[in-house]
């Protein structure tokens, strides 16, 4: 030890930011959240939000009306390139969604206690994500209403599905993870439920949390095994989430197209995952706190551990990029090769470098602390990963496709209005099913907030 | 109305702090009720124990769904690609289990996860619209931000005046009798 270090309450050293700011009750922060969905009266914002949401909801409707009745023949895809939107859109979509569960899961087992404000939403986020993500193979198939040929059912004819398929696998990946996030986020919600029937005012509120929290008496018995059951779906969700990207990438890397049929697909797929959902979780965490003024329970560590997690996962991309050019060269593979320059200066290349700037090159801005404690700042870069995110998968998904092994079987790509409307349709979904949320259930996860105060006044000092 | 008999489900006194909710609990299975419930807002660390409910079945519930799943998502794949539905591809194995690992793997998730939701609700005997304990005014506080510690009438020490008491001595605020109809 040294004398002249400084002591431990000097302003020298820079404290982290609370993960709740100082001075709640358990009554405190149950009023603040249950306000926002029982009390709080409808905004002109949420109200022209939600209006806006909702017509490009119906946009998204009617282009898949208008799919189902002219065919797939209204997209731009084409042989070869038969996956085209639909499939980039489904793998962006389902990339986003694992944040959610990263948060409520993984950080839980690593006992994170930041995780607790923002698990609720980012689980929202993800069941949201999952729900835009699966309308995508659905009506990629071209009979959408053959799609429950995909599950092994006794059908008269006798066939039964390939099992040594991805695209199988995808099926049960994806259904049980939707299954999986929104039986854990309903579990997590069973107590929250439970508070807002008791301090519901109005019969409709208190006939629908009642109905909904099933009967939930805090009891000490029910908390023991809500514990226990918590617990075991954070333990099962830890690596189902890990396995959903996989299978995705999967997808890809079992087939024997060039740029495809690379073993650092699964690993790169998943951080890939993670970087753009915690983007999607600060685009949606940032307006929430202003709008509803919960900045307390929201606060700069929360932002400020998004963005060293995006920071993180984003190199690991970038690793992958690198490890995909070097490959490509190293195996000396002339498929390969050629592949890996055909995104450098074919057709495409301006997505690629388009890719490189907004997810490697735009993201190292985030070494700068100044920069990770600007929420405008954080925002922007969001909304400039998740472009990156989905631009990485119309590069891959598009350029391999039309750049295989001969080249009378090369084509070219360019998307349709129906292929626009039915993305920006999603995105429309999306919104509006968060501004039904944040209207309908707890944003932030009550119970879990009074734990937290209830550390807190027992001046149990948190560890990073 | 006819019929409505009300009768006695226990006393319930009600603690400001978790710390006074737990050393009430362990003092109350000390004076040898063995009948008791605590309401808390939030789960608190060794509650549960003090008031005498150590195990519970959802983790075995759930190990038990994990092999189900198991054992379904490979058999199901055995059987389709190897009995009923065989392809011969080039001579390869019908059984060719590392493909077979995906599915079986997330059907595994899958039953563990919904053992574990259905078991937990099924063992709280969930859905329960209606508790006595909802009668009481103050419970709604429950969960917000008060504590409440109950002594139910079927313990074999139960006695109406004597519990009541025996809350006050403990300190709690308020103690109001839980009642319900028949």
């Amino acid at each position: 030890m040294s004398v002249t270090q400084p002591p431990v309450n000097s302003a020298h050293i820079r404290r982290l930011d609370p993960v709740l700011e100082p001075g709640h009750t358990y009554a405190s922060v149950t009023d603040k959240i249950a306000a926002v969905v029982l009390t709080r009266p409808l905004g002109i914002g949420w109200l022209a939000g939600f209006t806006l949401a909702f017509s490009i909801t119906m946009v998204l409707f009617g282009s898949i009306a208008w799919l189902i009745v002219k065919g797939v023949g209204i997209w731009g895809i084409n042989i070869p390139v038969g996956w085209g939107f639909a499939i980039v859109n489904f793998v962006w979509w389902i990339g986003i969604g694992h944040a959610g569960t990263l948060i409520s899961a993984i950080l839980f087992l690593l006992n994170q206690k930041w995780r607790t404000s923002i698990n609720r939403f980012a689980e929202a986020m993800t069941l949201f994500a999952v729900a835009c993500a699966g309308i995508f193979p659905l009506i990629h198939t071209g009979r959408p209403w053959m799609a429950y040929y995909m599950f092994p059912y006794p059908s008269t004819m006798g066939i039964w599905p390939q099992f040594r398929s991805p695209l199988i696998w995808d099926v049960f990946a994806v259904s049980t993870y939707g299954t999986v996030s929104l039986l854990f986020w309903f579990v997590g919600l069973l107590p929250d439920l439970a508070t807002l029937r008791d301090r519901a005012t109005k019969r409709y509120q208190q006939v629908i949390y009642g109905m909904l929290s099933m009967g939930w008496r805090n009891s000490a018995r029910h908390w023991h095994r809500y514990q226990s059951a918590y617990l075991l779906l954070a333990g099962l969700a830890t690596p189902l989430v890990l396995s959903v990207h996989t299978v995705v990438s999967f997808d890809f890397s079992v087939a024997i197209v060039p740029g495809w049929h690379t073993t650092i697909f699964p690993p790169y797929f998943v951080a890939g995952a993670i970087y753009s959902g915690f983007a999607m979780v600060l685009t949606l965490a940032i307006p929430l706190r202003k709008f509803y003024g919960l900045e307390d329970f929201i606060t700069m560590r929360h932002l400020e551990n998004m963005a060293k997690v995006m920071l993180a996962t984003g190199l690991i991309v970038a690793y992958g990029y690198f490890i995909e050019f070097f490959m490509a060269f190293y195996s000396g593979n002339k498929f390969d090769v050629f592949l890996a320059n055909q995104r450098l200066h074919g057709p495409y290349s301006g997505f690629y470098f388009a890719l490189i700037l907004c997810n490697i090159l735009t993201p190292q801005l985030l070494w700068i602390e100044k920069v990770r404690r600007n929420v405008a700042a954080l925002f922007v870069m969001s909304l400039i990963i998740n472009t990156g995110m989905w631009l990485e998968r119309f590069v891959i998904v598009v350029i391999s496709l039309t750049r295989d092994f001969v080249p009378s079987a090369w084509g070219r790509y360019s998307p349709t209005f129906w292929d626009y409307s039915t993305f920006v349709g999603t995105l429309g979904f999306f919104v509006m099913l968060v501004f039904l949320f944040v209207r309908g259930l707890p944003a932030i996860a009550i119970a879990e907030m009074r734990e937290l105060v209830a550390r807190d006044s027992h001046g149990k000092k948190e560890y990073q | 109305m006819t019929g409505h008999r009300t009768y006695v489900h226990g006393v319930m006194g009600e603690f400001e702090t978790p710390e006074q909710l737990v050393s009430a609990a362990k003092r109350t299975r000390e004076a040898g009720y063995k009948h008791v419930e605590a309401y808390t807002p939030f789960p608190i660390e060794g509650l549960s124990e003090s008031i005498g409910f150590r195990w519970t079945a959802v983790p075995l519930i759930t190990l038990i769904g994990g092999i189900t799943g198991a054992i379904t998502g490979f058999g199901l794949q055995y059987w389709c690609s190897a009995i009923t539905y065989p392809l011969n591809i080039g001579g390869r194995p019908l059984n060719s289990w590392p493909a077979f690992i995906p599915v079986t793997f997330e059907l595994t998730v899958l039953f563990s996860a919904i053992s574990a939701v259905v078991g937990m609700i099924a063992l709280n005997k969930l859905p329960q619209p209606h508790h006595p304990v909802f009668n009481v005014d103050r419970f709604a506080h429950a969960s917000t931000d008060r504590f409440f510690l109950c002594i139910e009438a079927r313990d074999p020490k139960f006695n109406l005046a004597e519990s009541a008491r025996f809350l006050q001595e403990l300190n709690a605020k308020h103690v109001s009798e839980v009642k319900d109809e028949e």
